[in-house]
Parts: structure tokens; C-alpha cells; sequence
């Protein structure tokens, strides 16, 4: 009777298996893949992202955003009112402690209007941020049964930042036009159509930062508690609370090193009319923001694939 | 058939221990030491020099796994806890990679490695369907097709609009395997999943995983449910400690033989004879030392077969200053996963025999052995009267081989020899008259 195969004679203890990380990527020949929809490896090429899956799971996005808009209004009393609430009180507070108490100027812009808008614009940032960086720990559980492509949660947030951060900007738009109507010293520039420039690179800076300190958390989990501290630090780097015009000339380069500052610069700069900004300043804060977001794809690439051994 | 899953030389490594929970400062402390060529303050106690000999915190969880899967077949993957199913399945379904080798595959995997993934407590049962299918890889074209079969089947209609976070924890695995159940793959793993739900619901989730099966689909089945495997499956394999240990298109072969050598331990132990037994219950008076299956010509035979005669003799001692008195015996046959089967004794429907010899045996003739072919277990017992003198669990193995039990040369295929077997008589008839076969 077939006893079928048994077991080889294979003794452990004297593989001469190296340590896996000395391997390099396998490469796959043409003709060896139109054979097979899927060919799984030990290591992934260094830059792995794939768009078209991206797009094949669009619905998956696009579910994964309304979960959060529904679970956030069923989760409270106030629900949507909490998108207009938080940005108004700080706006609010800030008025108070920067404008009115430390009397740091406006650029000429009313207090009011300065800290909302920088508000709106940092909101979208941190937010966007401090989620991304949570990425692979809060979604470990769905990550570790079921394969989707790792960057539709990335995207999904952004994507569900853009709607809250669309709600606020409204909202901002209603005060600008308050204090257009009362006579104040805003205009609106030509430059109001970068905004949605704006809000794709701010998009493209949450999701790079975001997805960098989120592979980095697999390994060392105590950078999740750091993330949300350093955001606030950061936004204190950034001419949030105040304008970018209050830094002495060299400093301003400095400044420019933060992709964010031409963001918010130039959120002023389109909105309210008044603004230190210039092309030099845009061109850098792009280009940090395209080299984050290379860096953070990297090493999203490299870790997604092992990252449920170690998270 | 064409090949649709490919392994090859696949291996797999995990590092035990705590992780996750490195700090980035401990890292650095550790670097900052290996620069200046001191000793590491983070290493465990017991190791004393880096990379030594010491023991390995790494684990092979599947080491050199080779394998091919056609279309349209329906794999089992049977093995201990930690053997290596789950990781198997976890690296095809690209939930996590390989330590080394590849996988080839051809065609859209689904997954069922847990049902629920993704259930969000807030949302309705209708949109976690939606959201659960999305995940699962099913577009919202698709999931809203197939909706109203996946709520049928679920039995949640009236609860669809309420949030999850109501839901009974039965309904809420209902409908949760309800989604993957009607997943639209070319290849589907699943992994357990049954194991939840009331026996109703089971028998409902077992039927149509059937029809999934004989739907051309390709599966792997991973399962610990043996009747399961065997019922589904058009070929198993048995894993043990990573590497394919056993592979038989017959799955009952396979089952067997992860009951017996798996988990019986067949293959590591010496078997200890049964005067040296010290895990045994009773007074003591009168002692098991051996026992033996013997034909009627008196040939003692280590393999039954099924319909012959045989004699089961349990060899005994009684105690210096002992007189035996009503003596019983009993041997209880189970079969290797522990379903008791049958018994067999003197004991309780007589008052046994009034005295027997002081070394001996006593035998039990049975005339036509009626379990199938396979491998069981005995318990063996002495009573002597109402008091048990001596009790071994998982005294003796019966080995039992095809035999002509129907003593017409033929005998039903392995698939169906079941656990006993019965002589039967068949005919056919009218009302009117009959007929013979």
C-alpha cells in the first residue's frame, strides 16, 4: 500500500542557512510571469508601490474613508460640529494669548483671521500626520489576516483629512468674507488658486512623514508616544501663531527648511493678501516634501511586508 | 490539471521573545557598546558573547516546504499547534513573506483566516458587509450582488440596519463568515474558521464550504475537525514543526497518520510493556503484565484483520497472599482521536469468574472483528467484583488490516470503510413478491 513521501533526513542543527538579511532580491524573467498572477518573495524591490492595485482597491478606500466620518459622528454627541468647534476655539485662543496677551503682529491681518487660517492649515497637516504614523500598529489586526495593499490606509486618511479640511476651509471662507464685508485690509490674491496645490502637498507631507514614523514604529514602539509631542513642537517651527515676516532675513531660509511653512505662507498668501513668501521658499518646501515622501515609500516598501513578525 | 499554487524550497523565520517592544534607546545603547567593544548591556543574562553558540532566539516555523496544489483541488493541511499551517497560509495570502524561497500563484486568492476582519462597531450590519467585502477583496459591485444571498444565509435580515455593536456574538459570526463565504476567488484559504457558532450554524458553514468545494475552487483547508478534512478534501498533507511531515491523496491516510505518529508519538517513543506500567488506578491486588492478540490456531499475531477471529488475552499477577475472587476484565477500544468505540468485558453482565489461577491470562474470543481498518487504543481493566484492581489508559494498540470480511474478496474503498463495518444482506422487492441478489 503507498505510504506516500515521508519526511527527509534534513538534520537542523547543521543548516548552513545564513542570516536572512544578506539575501538580494530575486529577479523574475518574462516568460516565468505570464505564467502566474502572483509571485511571492522574500524581499520586495526597494520602491514598491503599486498604483494600479491602488486602484483596483478604490472601493476599499473609499469605505475605509466613510468609516471614519461615520464612526466619528455616531462616536459623539456633537459629531460634525466638532469639525468647526476645534478649529474655532483655537483660532480663538490663540487671538486671545498671541494677539491680544504677547501682541505678536498679523502682518497687517486681521488677528482673528491669521490664527484661523493657520489653524486650518496645520489641522489637516498634524492630523493627517499623527494618524498615518499609527498606521500599521492600530490596523495590525485586519494587516495580519487579510492582504490589502498597506498604502490604502495612508490614502484613505488623507483622503478623509481633505473632506474635514474642505469643511473647515469653508468655514474659513465665511469669516473672510465677514471681514471683507466689514471694510478689512484682506484680499484675496491671484494666488487663491493654489489651493488645491496646497492641499495635495500638505497631503503628500502627511502621508511621507506619516508612513516613515509608522514603519519605524513596528520596531520601536515608544516613537508613537513620541509623534503627537513632536507635531505640536513642530508646529511651533512653523509661522503658525505667527508670520513668517517676523524672522530676520537669514533666519527665513532656515524656515524654509519646514515644508510647511510655504504651505501655510502660502495659504495667507492666497487668502488674506499678505505674506513673506517667494518662489524660492516654494521650490525648497517642495522639495522637501517629494524627498520625505520618497524616503517614507522606501521604507514602507521594505518593512510591509514582514512588518506583522515584529509589530 | 494545471498547477495553480507553486511552493518552493519556502522557509520561514520568526524571532521569539519580546517583541515590538525594543526601545529605540536601548538600540542605541547596544550600538553605542559594540562600537567601543564592550559588552552589550541589553543581552540576556545566559548569553555571554554576541552571535555565540548560545541558544537562538530565532525559529524556523516552516522549514523547506515544496509544494504543489492543482486547480480544483481541495488540500488539507493537518498538524499540532505551532506546526506551521497558519504561516503557510499567512505567506500565501501575502499577509506576511518568506524567510526564503517562493511561491507561485496563479489566480486571485481569498482568505478566511478570521471572520470579522474589519467589523467596525459602529457601523450597521449593511455596511461592515460592504466594508468586510472590501477588505476581503470583493468590490461594492460585487458585494451588493451577491447581498441578499449573504444576509439570507447569515439569518441577520432583521438586524442588517443595526449597528454591529448590537449584535448577539453569534450573529455577529454569522454574518461575518456569511461575507467570506460567498467570496468570488479562484482560490480560497481557510483556516478554522469554522470552529465558531452553535452546531446548527457549523453543520450550515460545513455544507457550504461543500459546495465551495465541489464548485471547482481551489482550497486549502486547514483544520484540527479530522472528519472535516477527511469529508472535504481530495488530498492532505500533514505538517509537523514546518516541514511537510506526510502527503497522501487519500486524506483519511493522512488523518491516520498524524493520530498515530503526531500525535500519538509513535515514531519518539519505546513503548514501556505493561508490567513496568506505573501509571495505573486500582487496589492492586491482581496486576496487568501483558497482553496479546492471538488467532484461533494460538499464533499470537501483532496486526488484526478485520473479520477474522481472534483472542485477546490479558496476561495477569495476583499479589502474594491475595485470593482472587469474581475476576473481571475489561478492555475498552477507542480510536486514536478518542472516540471510545467499543467495550468488551465479563464485567457487569456477569459476576465473573468465581476464582482464577494466580498467574495467568483471561480471554476474550471474539469471532468476526469488526472495526475498520486503522490503528485504535485500549484501556485495559481488572475488577474483582465492584472493586477495580487494576485500570491502564492507553494500555495497547490495535492495529487492525483489510481483511475479507464479507468473504467475497471485495471490500469498500478506503473512503468508505467508516469505523465499522456490518454484515448486511441486501434485496429488492414489490409489494407483490421478491427478489434475491
Amino acid at each position: 500500500m503507498m505510504r506516500g513521501l515521508m519526511r527527509n533526513s534534513t538534520n537542523i542543527s547543521t543548516n548552513p542557512m545564513q542570516d536572512s538579511t544578506t539575501l538580494s532580491p530575486k529577479i523574475c524573467s518574462d516568460s516565468e510571469n505570464g505564467q502566474w498572477t502572483t509571485i511571492i518573495r522574500p524581499r520586495s524591490p526597494w520602491f514598491d508601490v503599486n498604483l494600479a492595485e491602488l486602484w483596483q482597491y478604490r472601493d476599499l478606500i473609499r469605505l475605509f474613508v466613510r468609516r471614519d466620518f461615520v464612526a466619528q459622528y455616531k462616536q459623539t454627541i456633537l459629531g460634525p460640529l466638532w469639525f468647526f468647534i476645534q478649529p474655532l476655539l483655537t483660532a480663538l485662543v490663540f487671538t486671545v494669548v498671541f494677539g491680544r496677551i504677547a501682541k505678536i503682529p498679523t502682518d497687517g491681518v486681521p488677528d482673528f483671521l491669521f490664527y484661523l487660517s493657520g489653524t486650518v492649515c496645520w489641522q489637516y497637516f498634524s492630523t493627517s500626520l499623527v494618524q498615518n504614523a499609527d498606521t500599521f500598529v492600530a490596523n495590525a489586526g485586519v494587516f495580519g489576516k487579510v492582504y490589502f495593499p498597506r498604502l490604502a490606509v495612508p490614502v484613505s486618511i488623507v483622503i478623509s483629512g481633505v473632506f474635514k479640511f474642505l469643511l473647515q476651509f469653508g468655514l474659513f471662507l465665511i469669516f473672510l468674507l465677514y471681514f471683507l464685508v466689514k471694510g478689512s485690509s484682506v484680499g484675496l490674491s491671484v494666488w487663491a488658486i493654489a489651493l488645491p496645490l496646497l492641499v495635495f502637498q500638505m497631503a503628500l507631507l502627511g502621508v511621507g512623514w506619516g508612513i516613515l514614523i509608522s514603519s519605524l514604529t513596528t520596531r520601536y514602539q515608544d516613537l508613537r508616544h513620541v509623534v503627537p509631542f513632536g507635531v505640536q513642537l513642530w508646529m511651533y517651527a512653523t509661522p503658525v501663531v505667527y508670520p513668517l515676516s517676523m524672522a530676520p532675513e537669514r533666519l527665513r531660509d532656515v524656515f524654509a527648511l519646514n515644508p510647511m511653512t510655504a504651505v501655510v505662507e502660502g495659504f495667507r498668501l492666497g487668502f488674506l493678501g499678505a505674506s513673506a513668501l517667494n518662489g524660492k521658499y516654494v521650490a525648497i518646501s517642495w522639495v522637501m516634501t517629494l524627498i520625505i515622501l520618497f524616503i517614507g515609500l522606501v521604507v514602507f516598501s521594505r518593512v510591509e511586508k514582514t512588518f506583522m513578525d515584529t509589530v | 490539471m494545471s498547477v495553480v499554487i507553486s511552493i518552493e524550497d519556502l522557509w520561514k523565520q520568526y524571532r521569539l521573545g519580546v517583541l515590538g517592544y525594543r526601545s529605540l534607546h536601548k538600540d542605541l545603547q547596544s550600538w553605542w557598546a559594540r562600537l567601543h567593544s564592550k559588552e552589550d548591556p541589553n543581552l540576556p543574562v545566559d548569553r555571554t558573547e554576541l552571535g555565540g553558540n548560545g541558544p537562538t532566539d530565532k525559529i524556523w516555523a516552516i522549514r523547506d516546504v515544496s509544494l504543489e496544489v492543482k486547480d480544483g483541488e481541495v488540500l488539507g493541511i493537518i498538524g499540532r499547534n505551532g506546526s506551521g499551517k497558519s504561516t503557510l497560509l499567512k505567506i500565501i495570502s501575502r499577509v506576511t513573506a518568506p524567510t526564503r524561497g517562493e511561491a507561485r500563484i496563479r489566480g486571485r486568492v481569498a482568505s478566511m483566516l478570521e471572520v470579522g476582519t474589519g467589523f467596525h462597531p459602529e457601523l450597521t450590519g449593511r455596511e461592515n458587509v460592504f466594508l468586510n467585502g472590501a477588505i476581503l477583496g470583493m468590490t461594492v459591485r460585487e458585494t451588493k450582488k451577491k447581498f441578499d444571498q449573504i444576509v439570507d444565509f447569515s439569518g441577520v435580515e432583521r438586524f442588517i440596519d443595526t449597528p454591529v455593536k448590537r449584535y448577539s456574538s453569534g450573529m455577529y459570526v454569522r454574518l461575518a463568515f456569511a461575507v467570506a463565504a460567498h467570496l468570488d476567488a479562484e482560490i480560497l484559504l481557510v483556516d478554522e474558521v469554522l470552529a465558531v457558532g452553535d452546531a446548527a450554524f457549523q453543520k450550515k458553514c460545513l455544507g457550504k464550504m461543500g459546495q465551495v468545494a465541489s464548485g471547482g475552487r481551489t482550497i486549502l483547508y486547514v483544520s484540527h475537525n479530522m472528519p472535516s478534512v477527511v469529508n472535504l478534501c481530495s488530498r492532505a498533507i500533514v505538517l509537523e514543526k514546518g516541514q511537510v511531515e506526510f502527503t497522501h491523496e487519500n486524506p483519511r491516510q493522512a488523518t491516520q497518520y498524524y493520530e498515530e505518529h503526531v500525535i500519538g508519538d509513535i515514531r519518539n517513543s519505546v513503548p514501556i510493556p505493561l508490567k513496568d506500567r506505573v501509571d495505573r488506578q486500582g487496589i492492586g491486588d491482581l496486576r496487568i503484565v501483558g497482553f496479546a492478540s492471538l488467532t484461533p490456531d494460538g499464533e499470537e499475531i501483532s496486526t488484526l484483520t478485520l473479520g477474522q477471529p481472534v483472542e485477546f488475552r490479558i496476561y495477569y499477577e495476583v499479589r502474594e497472599g491475595h485470593n482472587p475472587r469474581n475476576v473481571a476484565a475489561a478492555i475498552a477500544i477507542s480510536s486514536r482521536s478518542g472516540a471510545f468505540l467499543t467495550y468488551l468485558s465479563n464485567y457487569g453482565c456477569s459476576d465473573g469468574f468465581p476464582s482464577v489461577a494466580r498467574n495467568g491470562f483471561i480471554a476474550c474470543k471474539v469471532d468476526k472483528f469488526r472495526l475498520s481498518p486503522g490503528s485504535f487504543v485500549a484501556n485495559l481493566a481488572l475488577h474483582e467484583g465492584q472493586t477495580l484492581q487494576d485500570w491502564i489508559q492507553g494500555a495497547v494498540e490495535i492495529r487492525v488490516n483489510e481483511g475479507d470480511f464479507f468473504g467475497t474478496g471485495r471490500l469498500f474503498p478506503p473512503s468508505h470503510h467508516g469505523l465499522v463495518y456490518l454484515d448486511q444482506e441486501w434485496s429488492w422487492g414489490t409489494e407483490s413478491g421478491a427478489g434475491h441478489l
